[in-house]
């Protein structure tokens, strides 16, 4: 199948190194101390963070650091065909430890000994990145929760094909049985904290993917600071200063 | 949940703290440098498809089997490959019985990834009847010792297992072809799988100190280290997977450097698991020989096991 055209478009008429529409939304969850909205093209995902509260159980309790906690579901919903998923399948128990791993190492955890961060994100649509996006939204709402971090992660997903780096892939395009590469970069520092690939690739092009991916990372840093910034504006307007 | 701590706990940090500093200086605490790697050892049992794989003190045990399915819709000429992780709390004290823990999952994932993802194995080889039946085949990989860096040592024992397993021949009859005769080992020999490439597993950790980069970490490293990368590699210079689940970030240069000493070590490895597969298929073929001038009561329990396998095949197709 053709993934890019003669005239340079993808299937969903973008560039090969365009990223798809990106949105986000900070509080989206009232109860929570701490949520957010992000969307990239039609993938839509949901996170909210609850913490730094009371260790539910005690066994797990760290005396020189807080405790992390990750979940991450799907919604039935959220795919082409509507079906029932068991909870904790092995794809969500590895994204869960993925993302928890992730944030865990830009929260400074030992700012807040004994107590408990709780991360649930939701993927509400699906198509393509849900990893990727998930990690965004993570990010926002531990900023909105007010949790001390080290610097902002953010994730974006590349792939190769058509002997083409593409950027961002979709749902179609992931399927398509092309590497995949997920980078999760630390954008102050410049360093990768997450990586993941799977699919076969020469080392040379993958140096090449790897590169355009971190690239996208770093727009949605930019972006993701925006709307950071945009919110507090507000909340300082409100606050009436 | 509370697997994660487990080493962390259980070393004072005396112990953490000399690791830590030692390697500022190079130093390990068995003796090695920091890009050696464990003595690996490989052996086989008796039977095709089973492989025991010792990393210094990690043991890990492959086992493959195979049986005829009916195929996923979506695939109707495709067999299947799966992985099973198994990690036995004989292994370590941290390791539960039940539900397979967070580190099990992430085990099975990478070496999934790595094999099937970049199709190491000839699938479509494996249908016998498209969208009927194709041969399903199981990878179980026991947890026999943790002695650190797991996933390197299973994937060796996922490969040497996958390398010397053997399924019984099948071959179509009746008037229209549509029935499926099974052979016993003793009327045709069993057949290998198609293998291309070996992707191997090479496993770094990172620690707080930004240039402290280690191949192959044991067990007390794992309790220190900060950060861990996986890069699955073939001979031909693909890399077939990769796995860095978050933790302590490094710069893009350390991992494109990560990725080509794994290439070599990759290649060295490659080396070894097919040595000793190749032994183990000469003493293979040596019991052959003896098979026939003395045939004994294992061979007809082997066979009457295979034609009962047929007959399940032959009530599929008929349903």
């Amino acid at each position: 199948m053709e993934y890019v055209s003669p005239e340079g478009l993808r299937l969903d008429g973008r560039r090969p190194m365009e990223m798809r529409q990106i949105r986000a939304e900070v509080g989206a969850v009232s109860k929570a101390d701490g949520s957010a909205v992000f969307e990239m093209g039609n993938t839509k995902v949901i996170a909210a963070v609850y913490g730094p509260r009371e260790v539910q159980n005690r066994s797990q309790q760290l005396n020189d650091q807080a405790l992390v906690r990750c979940e991450y579901t799907m919604s039935n919903f959220s795919t082409g065909d509507r079906m029932r998923r068991p909870k904790g399948d092995r794809r969500s128990t590895e994204i869960s430890l993925v993302i928890r791993q992730t944030m865990e190492a830009c929260i400074l955890t030992h700012l807040m000994p004994r107590s408990q961060i709780d991360i649930f994100v939701q993927v509400l649509q699906a198509d393509g990145g849900t990893r990727s996006a998930c990690i965004n939204a993570a990010t926002l709402a531990l900023a909105d929760a007010g949790i001390p971090m080290s610097d902002l992660v953010t994730s974006c997903s590349a792939g190769y094909l058509n002997s083409t780096p593409l950027l961002d892939l979709n749902y179609v395009e992931d399927s398509a049985g092309g590497p995949d590469v997920t980078v999760g970069i630390l954008p102050k520092l410049d360093k990768v904290t997450l990586l993941q690939m799977d699919a076969k690739l020469p080392i040379d092009t993958f140096e090449n993917v790897m590169q355009l991916a971190t690239e996208g990372c770093k727009a949605i840093a930019n972006y993701i600071r925006e709307v950071l910034q945009e919110n507090t504006k507000q909340l300082e307007s409100r606050r009436g200063t | 949940m509370e697997q994660r701590l487990a080493n962390t706990w259980r070393m004072s940090v005396n112990d953490k703290k000399f690791i830590e500093s030692s390697l500022l200086s190079d130093l390990r605490v068995d003796g090695r440098r920091p890009f050696d790697y464990r003595k690996l050892s490989i052996k086989f049992g008796r039977e095709d498809g089973s492989s025991e794989v010792q990393l210094g003190e990690t043991h890990v045990m492959g086992f493959v089997t195979g049986q005829l399915v009916p195929p996923y819709r979506d695939r109707p000429n495709e067999g299947s490959l799966a992985i099973y992780t198994e990690f036995s709390p004989m292994a370590d004290p941290s390791f539960e019985a039940g539900r397979p823990g967070e580190n099990a999952v992430e085990l099975g994932r990478i070496i999934d990834r790595g094999l099937r993802e970049s199709r190491a194995i000839d699938t479509e080889s494996l249908c016998i009847l498209s969208g009927k039946l194709v041969w399903s085949i199981r990878v179980d990989l026991h947890i026999l010792d943790n002695g650190g860096n797991l996933v390197d040592a299973a994937n060796i024992a996922a490969l040497a297992a996958l390398l010397t397993f053997r399924r019984p021949e099948c071959t179509l009859s009746g008037d229209d072809g549509q029935e499926v005769i099974v052979h016993s080992a003793e009327e045709r020999e069993p057949l290998p799988l198609i293998v291309h490439h070996l992707p191997v597993a090479v496993t770094f950790a990172f620690f707080s100190n930004d240039n402290v980069v280690v191949i192959d970490p044991t067990h007390k490293e794992e309790a220190v280290m900060k950060g861990r990368l996986t890069a699955t590699l073939n001979t031909n210079g693909d890399v077939c997977a990769i796995q860095k689940g978050g933790g302590i970030g490094v710069l893009q240069s350390v991992v494109l450097q990560c990725l080509r000493i794994a290439s070599v070590k990759a290649a060295d490895m490659t080396s070894k698991i097919k040595d000793a597969v190749e032994s183990y298929n000469t003493v293979r073929a040596f019991r052959k020989v003896k098979r026939h001038s003395a045939p004994i009561a294992v061979s007809v329990d082997g066979s009457v096991a295979i034609k009962k396998q047929s007959q399940d095949g032959a009530q599929k197709i008929e349903l």
